[in-house]
């Protein structure tokens, strides 16, 4: 039931910064100033905690979306599930503590700025 | 961890008031299994996409618009970006269809959150597939200093 409840919060969290992600991102088409100053809140260190979370409820929307998919899919995969979803809680915290230490050093160690 | 979540919908809705009315096609069925065909391309498209962005040189900090040039230089980005907005956002919005779905319970409201829903997607779609199809590097002095496509030497 909790990562139900997860697969849905996360999914909501992404789609709305999505929304934002395509708009700052359109401004190469207007102005590469405006750009790369949007850019650069992105650079910021609480920014950059932001974006942990992010990239952390991604991992954990995708890891557990295989997860759904081979209980949907395989004929074993509902006797398993309980298994897979500690394998994706494993998987999710190593990815995780991995992106977040590159991520986080780059960020506030102002990766040469 | 004693809280209990019931399955939206679940025992609070008299069976008389049961909403699905007998579908003549298996849109519900397709979009089901769209999530998943989705999913399993996204996982690929957006991994590559955190790490070519954010994982490899200085990461974060190497983005700006000639980094967006950069990677638009190339068709392979453009095709990968074109695929993963268009994935992401057909893949979002049918997830937000069925949340909207789930918990709103009045038909009106129903109606209008996912009217607003289809607008909004609609819209970022149509802007996403614009910027890459339209991208000029040219327009930024920089870019168009060192890029021989802008004239540059000539």
């Amino acid at each position: 039931m909790w990562s139900w409840v997860g697969h849905r919060v996360t999914g909501v969290v992404i789609f709305f910064f999505l929304l934002v992600h395509v708009l700052d991102t359109a401004l190469v088409r207007v102005d590469p100033g405006a750009y790369d100053a949007v850019i650069s809140a992105y650079k910021n260190p609480l920014m950059a905690i932001g974006e942990f979370g992010l990239v952390a409820a991604i991992m954990f929307h995708a890891f557990n979306g295989l997860r759904l998919i081979l209980v949907d899919f395989l004929k074993q995969g509902p006797k398993i599930q309980r298994q897979l979803f500690w394998t994706v809680m494993v998987v999710w915290v190593v990815a995780v503590v991995g992106f977040g230490a590159r991520h986080l050093t780059l960020a506030f160690t102002g990766g040469g700025h | 961890m004693t809280a209990q979540i019931d399955a939206p919908r679940a025992k609070r809705i008299d069976p008389k008031y049961n909403r699905a009315r007998k579908s003549r096609n298996n849109f519900e069925m397709m979009a089901w299994l769209f999530m998943r065909l989705s999913g399993v391309v996204l996982v690929v498209l957006i991994f590559g996409h955190l790490i070519s962005n954010l994982l490899v040189g200085q990461g974060v900090h190497a983005i700006d618009f000639g980094f967006v040039a950069g990677k638009w230089a190339s068709p392979l980005w453009q095709i990968w970006d074109l695929a993963m907005l268009w994935l992401a956002m057909l893949h979002g919005t049918n997830g937000v269809r069925t949340i909207i779905n789930d918990y709103a319970e009045k038909d009106r409201t129903r109606f209008w959150l996912k009217t607003v829903l289809y607008v909004v997607a609609a819209f970022t779609v149509l802007l996403g597939t614009m910027v890459i199809f339209t991208f000029d590097p040219c327009i930024s002095e920089t870019v168009a200093k060192s890029v021989a496509q802008c004239g540059a030497g000539a």
